[in-house]
């Protein structure tokens, strides 16, 4: 449905650089990516209101270049809804249906269907300014929605709303996906949200297309450091295989890691996510490969989490109730537990460095 | 923010020096009214009964009105041209616009003179086809507009600016074409400012002197007949009519806010 060549573009403050992808059609694809990292003119690009510098977009399988944004079939919700103040909802969501001269029958049976589809049947004569954020963006996706497009471009569709709104919402959206099958383009800077609603996620870092992969495998196997990081892998360690037998490999980073792993040597970085450790005062059998014995650095709380830090260089997510019944705090002794299927293993390319002298 | 005396008393000390300007201007214009009225009332009957005079004010209005009707036509689209795009030169172009405030508008009307007068090569092809600049209403129209134009078109393009480009894109996916999104978004949106330029460019047209006198003294409009029966009879004949002016002029503008007021609440 959606085609990115080694697509560039340069606007000063952002960039895409080489970015290359393909969204099927009825997919709910979510490009993540860090705050200000060109997500909206992507979406922007899709939608033609910019052309590539360079490399090319077929949308359908035909080069979008020479589609002005009103041939593209594509409906476009922005963060901040962007819905015609001037118009109530009901004028807002036919506006599209006018420009495309529907018949007044068909328009009235399409605007009553996505009203309802998007629960804001009531809302249909209320101006924009005097509507919540949550259904301003109702009536901003039905305003999308109604003309039918191939594509639907969702521009951190979540992001300005309020925690139960957002959640309400999140489902709305999977809800409507099952029901109409739109291809979306998604882009956020949240990862729950690509979690849940992505059918495949694209992670952009600094206009670079990092990872493109399931949801499932963007968290629990990210391909670089960098995605690692983005998506909440606090634990990356530096290590390097030093044996194997079975599919699981010894990975020495200071202690000693069991990980399924199809790399059986060279230097390596192992991922850990942090809510994959289980933190306990005592050895205790269990299942899990890997039990190592480190002392508690620090204690943050995080919310309705803690992280504890180790000296090992683990990062463990733990319950305020963990905390009080181990009395944790710096310099207890802890046992950190983790499967050997916890441990995601990549590559690591060593660097060429200088090693330090050390003048005797 | 309601100003609490105690709390913000720089504030109050401002708004005493601040009202300087509005009481030397009020002042001034309620003491002419009042002394016109108060010791000449039959000075204002007469000119008010004067069809010289009257039609001298309706061509001051009529005229603005119409290098106001230019100024829309032609600088509606180079005000969203300007606020919507960056170009090569546009700070030039934006200077250009400007140009009319800065220089003196009795050398703005020897340089229209200079132009459109029916002995220039310009002035000749109009000319020729029955159009006259000096002493014509032509010439008082072209002159109005030239200094009133820039009011209207800045006011324009901040109306434009108002409007988050985004709204037109979003009507651009929605299936509008570039024009269809300008009249069916952008416009309505702007068109509160676009109407208040238009307010202040006929506005700053009728109160213009300088630029008109030098290329239509005749027929008179009320300022230059203003300054004529000053120069000749005093103030004896023309505060009369100084009076009659301010009072009409304030009357339309005063109406044409509240007008555009109600309109804009729809």
């Amino acid at each position: 449905m959606i085609r990115f060549e080694n697509v560039s573009n340069d606007w000063g403050d952002f960039k895409l650089k080489d970015v290359g992808f393909h969204v099927g059609e009825g997919e709910y694809f979510v490009v993540l990516g860090p705050t200000g990292a060109g997500k909206t003119l992507l979406l922007e690009t899709i939608a033609g209101f910019y052309t590539p510098r360079s490399g090319r977009i077929l949308l359908r399988g035909e080069d979008a270049e020479t589609l002005l944004p009103e041939q593209r079939g594509v409906g476009f919700v922005y963060q901040d809804y962007s819905l015609f103040p001037h118009m109530t909802v009901e004028e807002n969501v036919r506006f599209g249906l006018e420009m495309r001269k529907v018949s007044a029958e068909e328009m009235e049976r399409r605007v009553d269907d996505v009203l309802m589809l998007l629960r804001i049947e009531k809302l249909r004569d209320r101006y924009p300014k005097t509507l919540s954020g949550g259904e301003q963006q109702r009536a901003a996706i039905a305003r999308a929605l109604v003309i039918e497009p191939d594509i639907l471009l969702l521009d951190e569709p979540l992001s300005a709303l309020d925690t139960r709104t957002r959640e309400a919402l999140r489902d709305e959206l999977r809800r409507i996906h099952r029901a109409r099958g739109t291809t979306t383009v998604h882009v956020t800077h949240d990862q729950t949200e690509a979690l849940f609603l992505a059918d495949r996620v694209a992670v952009i870092i600094d206009g670079e297309l990092v990872q493109v992969d399931t949801p499932d495998r963007v968290f629990n196997k990210p391909g670089s450091v960098k995605v690692a990081e983005f998506v909440g892998v606090e634990n990356v360690l530096e290590g390097v295989v030093t044996g194997y037998s079975r599919g699981v490999a010894s990975i020495e980073c200071g202690f000693e890691v069991k990980a399924v792993s199809e790399i059986r040597e060279g230097p390596v970085y192992a991922f850990i996510r942090p809510e994959n450790v289980i933190l306990s005062v005592e050895p205790f059998p269990s299942s899990a490969r890997n039990v190592v014995e480190c002392t508690v650095m620090e204690v943050v709380k995080l919310g309705s989490i803690h992280q504890v830090k180790t000296d090992r260089g683990l990062n463990i997510a733990v319950t305020q109730q963990s905390v009080e019944e181990f009395g944790l705090k710096p310099s207890s002794r802890v046992y950190a537990s983790f499967k050997a299927t916890a441990v995601h293993v990549i590559k690591r390319n060593v660097q060429r460095r200088t090693p330090a002298v050390i003048s005797k | 923010m309601k100003m609490k005396s105690r709390r913000y008393p720089l504030s109050i000390l401002f708004s005493v020096v601040g009202s300087f300007t509005i009481i030397f201007t009020v002042f001034t214009l309620l003491n002419m009214v009042a002394r016109q009225v108060i010791w000449d009332p039959s000075g204002l009957v007469d000119a008010a009964t004067d069809g010289y005079v009257l039609r001298s004010i309706w061509l001051t209005l009529y005229a603005s009105f119409l290098a106001t009707f230019i100024a829309v036509v032609f600088g509606t689209p180079l005000a969203y041209v300007l606020a919507r795009h960056d170009f090569k030169g546009k700070s030039v172009v934006e200077a250009v616009i400007d140009l009319p405030v800065i220089i003196p508008h009795s050398v703005a009307g020897i340089a229209l003179y200079t132009l459109l007068m029916s002995r220039s090569p310009v002035g000749g092809v109009f000319a020729s086809i029955g159009v006259v600049f000096e002493d014509h209403l032509p010439g008082i129209v072209a002159a109005m507009f030239f200094v009133s134009a820039s009011l209207y078109i800045n006011a324009a393009r901040d109306g434009f600016q108002s409007v988050d480009y985004r709204l037109e894109w979003v009507a651009r996916t929605l299936g509008a074409s570039q024009s269809r999104a300008f009249t069916r978004v952008t416009l309505p949106l702007a068109v509160r400012h676009l109407l208040s330029g238009a307010i202040m460019s006929w506005a700053r047209g009728i109160s213009e002197f300088g630029a008109v006198v030098m290329i239509a003294f005749y027929p008179m409009i009320a300022p230059i007949l203003i300054y004529y029966r000053f120069t000749t009879t005093g103030l004896r004949g023309s505060q009369p009519i100084a009076v009659m002016l301010i009072v009409i002029c304030l009357t339309v503008f005063l109406s044409l806010r509240v007008l555009s007021k109600r309109w804009e609440r729809g």
